[in-house]
């Protein structure tokens, strides 16, 4: 079961094959959440429109309208939707130009049902934090502000990831504050070892709950790994407590910094 | 056709010429050779002729001074009966033949036309003295088969002759007759004719030999090397690159079998790359598209079976079939990963390589191709460029799709292609192109379907006076080919926006330094702010983070070509994917892909181009990226 579970919390389902959507909304009734699946990336815009959804899932190969316009779209109404990618083609390419448009997540097919509910608990909690940012603005008191915005020299892969550029070409990546307030109660996590090569947009630590759910933490950049926080599997709490100074996760040579960082956000235009 | 074929070949064309020259070399010697020896003959007979002239009037000179004939004529039959003699006479002044050898002309008068008289009597006034050569006379008559060699010998009046007791000749007299002896040629000519045929038959065997020996060897050496070598270049030419060429020996010919098997050899291997190459690309189409269609079904596999695993605990048999179920439908995902993570090449790996060398091993590659089509390929690289942070493999893809479309352009044997690479060092105004732009809320401005140069442009929306109209700026920083598609009335009352959400860009209480008009902004990610004023006239802009780098060092490698050309219509296409001359013959990728291999190093490629003149494509590549 989903902890937190409101009663109000839908999901849209946006995939050109029947099958897909089957199985996912087998598993999310099986969890107790309410679905609506679509095949037509236009009619799910009009959906989009008349309901309100917590989150979409949004396939990217579609015909007549792929899930990159349904991105756009969604984000140009203003509609304030976390939406996952899936797709298919997945290449690191696609995940990354994902989040780089400002999708929350991304899965690849073939997912098992793990994979899947970690994705959809993940970007139902992240609507919550949405839901609750909303609520503080128009109440105007500052103090509800649950997670900590990145340090304006960082660089950020969508808001799952973080870089800092330091010298001599070494950059040390993290966990988001945004990224971890959508994990509850993180139990621990797995590393890669160090000298491992990690690409942008691919997995590069699983972050496991106590409900046994593993997410995959996309790493930001390519490169080699050279150290990494040895400090985290003594103190997992390290990671919420400070995620962009102590809680840092590896430190990597970067392999292609200037490729990487067309993809990345700065962290510097989010106080805009 | 099949003479004309015959005619055509080099090795009759061999044959006929050195011939000809055979025939007429021993035909002119032959010639000299029999003119000599008949020469050479007859002289020996018209000393002995000679001789025998005096010897007669010598030993006819006393029987005559003592008037005896009937001694002179035994004398002179006596002589007569060797043989070769034809006859001998003697005639007085008058010319009557008073001796003879054949005693029915005795008595005749003399012809003064006729050949023995002619020598003394062709001018009116008869001669007294006659040269030696002059005496002699060949004739043939009618009658008669062979020649005669005539000789007269004039006798003249001495004092024994006046003194003597006939009294016949007056003192007055000079000649007193003339001795004719007359020599039959038969022998000298049929000597002469027996040489001159020896010397013809000994000619014609000469050049039929001569012509067989030439014939053998051009064919053995000539005609066989070059059947061989157009049998292969036929091979070759319908594309069977297996084909090698049996040694030929050392000669230039075999050189030329041996460096055209090097070549088909590098060919085969060069195809062999590019059918590599373009089984790759098909590789990742097909992966690209197999890996889409087969992840669907394996989903619905995936997660059903994943989600029965989760519901069932208490049987253990079902849960472990269901999780072999997941497990090979899990390794079915690896597999269709790592064919995606083949397929795709797009992101570069850099290394810091020599751009010369990899010029180099581009042009080892595509060399054969240019040696076939005769293309003269001129390289002029700098020795002392810097190594640079490059994908080596990529690098060299680009200049070796970049000489084969020169080449593709250019006519055989005219063609020429050059390339150079060297140092320059710009400033970033003017060169440096924006690749992203954003406005404050993180929506790209880039529009991809609007190019200048075949560069995206940057697409703004434009307010003035009411109207709601597009803008986009041109890509390279300081060249200001931006496109109005509104008319700007007042460049103090304008509003520019993010065509997505509608944010403002213009920039607040900043004011242009040139022009007081007022000045947009956007962030060019991860290059910092990028500030431009509105007024269409006035050209100032900003690029702080660009500006303060100054003038950076980049690469420039050029190629070009003096090729058939781009119009002037097909230029801005020509970095479209898809877009081909070539038809059938290409994918019509290469330069698009060229171009996003050049993207991918934050190079630049531009193209110059005429029609029917030729084509230049301009690289530059950062040179100072090291630290990247």
């Amino acid at each position: 079961m989903l902890e937190n579970m409101t009663k109000d919390e839908k999901i849209l389902v946006i995939d050109d094959e029947q099958v897909i959507l089957d199985a996912v909304s087998r598993i999310v009734t099986a969890e107790e959440i309410k679905v609506d699946v679509e095949t037509n990336a236009k009619n799910a815009l009009k959906m989009l429109s008349q309901k309100k959804y917590s989150i979409v899932l949004c396939d990217i190969l579609m015909p007549e309208m792929d899930g990159f316009t349904v991105l756009e779209e969604i984000q140009n109404r203003k509609m304030n939707i976390p939406v996952i990618m899936i797709t298919g083609y997945s290449t690191v390419e696609n995940a990354v130009n994902s989040l780089y448009k400002g999708a929350i997540d991304f899965i690849s097919k073939p997912f098992t049902f793990e994979e899947l509910k970690s994705a959809i608990n993940r970007g139902l909690e992240y609507s919550r934090v949405q839901k609750r940012l909303e609520e503080a603005k128009s109440q105007k008191n500052g103090g509800a502000l649950t997670f900590v915005p990145c340090p304006p020299k960082y660089y950020r892969l969508g808001n799952l990831s973080w870089i800092n550029i330091e010298s001599e070409g070494i950059a040390i990546l993290g966990a988001t504050s945004l990224f971890l307030e959508t994990i509850k109660e993180l139990k621990n996590i797995e590393l890669k070892n160090i000298d491992e090569s990690i690409v942008q947009g691919d997995s590069c630590a699983n972050f496991i709950t106590r409900d046994e759910l593993v997410h995959h933490f996309l790493s930001p950049i390519g490169g080699r790994i050279i150290e990494r926080n040895e400090n985290l599997s003594n103190e997992i709490t390290l990671l919420e407590k400070d995620p962009y100074f102590k809680g840092w996760i590896y430190k990597i040579i970067p392999a292609d910094l200037e490729h990487d960082l067309k993809f990345l956000v700065s962290c510097a235009s989010d106080r805009l | 056709m099949k003479i004309r074929q015959e005619l055509t070949k080099i090795s009759l064309k061999l044959i006929i010429a050195v011939g000809i020259a055979t025939i007429a070399i021993i035909s002119i010697y032959s010639f000299v050779s029999i003119q000599a020896q008949r020469n050479e003959l007859l002289s020996q007979t018209e000393i002995y002729a000679n001789k025998l002239s005096e010897t007669i009037r010598n030993s006819t000179n006393l029987s005559m001074l003592e008037n005896r004939s009937d001694q002179t004529h035994r004398i002179i039959n006596t002589i007569a009966q060797e043989p070769g003699l034809r006859e001998i006479r003697i005639f007085n002044k008058e010319g009557r033949i008073m001796f003879s050898s054949q005693k029915e002309f005795i008595g005749n008068m003399v012809d003064k036309k006729a050949e023995a008289c002619y020598a003394c009597h062709t001018a009116n006034e008869p001669l007294e003295k006659l040269p030696m050569e002059e005496r002699m006379r060949i004739y043939q008559t009618p009658q008669d088969s062979s020649r005669i060699l005539g000789i007269i010998n004039p006798i003249y009046n001495e004092q024994s002759c006046w003194e003597a007791e006939c009294h016949v000749h007056p003192k007055e007299q000079k000649v007193l007759g003339v001795l004719d002896v007359k020599i039959s040629l038969k022998d000298v000519d049929a000597q002469i004719s027996s040489s001159a045929s020896r010397s013809i038959a000994f000619a014609v065997i000469a050049i039929a030999l001569l012509s067989l020996i030439i014939g053998i060897f051009v064919r053995r050496w000539v005609e066989k090397p070059v059947n061989e070598l157009v049998t292969a270049t036929e091979q070759v030419g319908t594309g069977n690159l297996n084909y090698m060429i049996k040694n030929l020996g050392s000669d230039e010919l075999g050189l030329l079998a041996k460096s055209f098997n090097n070549m088909t050899q590098k060919l085969a291997e060069a195809r062999i790359q590019l059918f590599q190459s373009d089984k790759m690309a098909s590789l990742g189409r097909l992966a690209a598209g197999v890996a889409h269609e087969i992840n669907n079904p394996l989903t619905a596999v995936l997660t059903y079976s994943s989600f029965l695993l989760k519901r069932i605990k208490d049987n253990p048999q079902l849960e472990e079939d269901l999780n072999v179920i997941v497990r090979e439908t899990k390794r079915s995902r690896e597999i269709v990963k790592s064919l995606l993570d083949f397929a795709r090449q797009s992101v570069p790996k850099k290394n810091k390589s020599d751009i010369n060398e990899i010029i180099n091993s581009a042009i080892s590659v595509v060399d054969n191709q240019l040696t076939l089509k005769q293309v003269k390929l001129e390289k002029n690289l700098d020795e002392n460029l810097p190594p640079i942070k490059i994908d080596s493999n990529q690098m060299q893809q680009v200049f070796i799709n970049l000489l084969v479309n020169a080449s593709d352009a250019v006519n055989n044997r005219e063609g020429k292609i050059s390339i150079t690479s060297k140092i320059v060092n710009l400033s970033a105004y003017g060169t440096l192109q924006i690749k992203s732009a954003v406005c404050s809320k993180r929506h790209s401005l880039v529009d991809e379907e609007e190019k200048i140069d075949s560069m995206p442009t940057i697409k703004l929306k434009v307010t003035s006076n009411g109207d709601v109209g597009y803008l986009n700026i041109d890509p390279i920083y300081g060249k200001n080919r931006d496109n109005y598609k509104i008319k700007i009335k007042n460049t103090a009352n304008v509003q520019v926006s993010c065509p997505k959400c509608n944010i403002s860009l213009l920039e607040k209480d900043v004011y242009c330094p040139k022009c007081k008009s007022l000045i947009y902004s956007f962030e060019v990610p991860p290059k910092g702010m990028f500030e431009k004023c509105i007024n269409p006239k006035c050209d100032w802009q900003r690029w702080e983070s660009v500006d303060e780098a100054g003038y950076r060092d980049f690469i420039e490698v050029k190629v070009s070509d003096n090729g058939c050309g781009i119009s002037k219509e097909n230029i801005s296409k020509i970095f479209e994917p898809f877009y081909t001359t070539k038809g059938q013959k290409g994918t019509g990728l290469g330069l698009a892909v060229i171009w996003g291999i050049i993207d991918n190093h934050d190079g630049t490629i531009n193209v110059a181009s005429e029609l029917n003149t030729g084509t230049t494509f301009t690289i530059l590549l950062p040179a100072d990226n090291n630290n990247a």
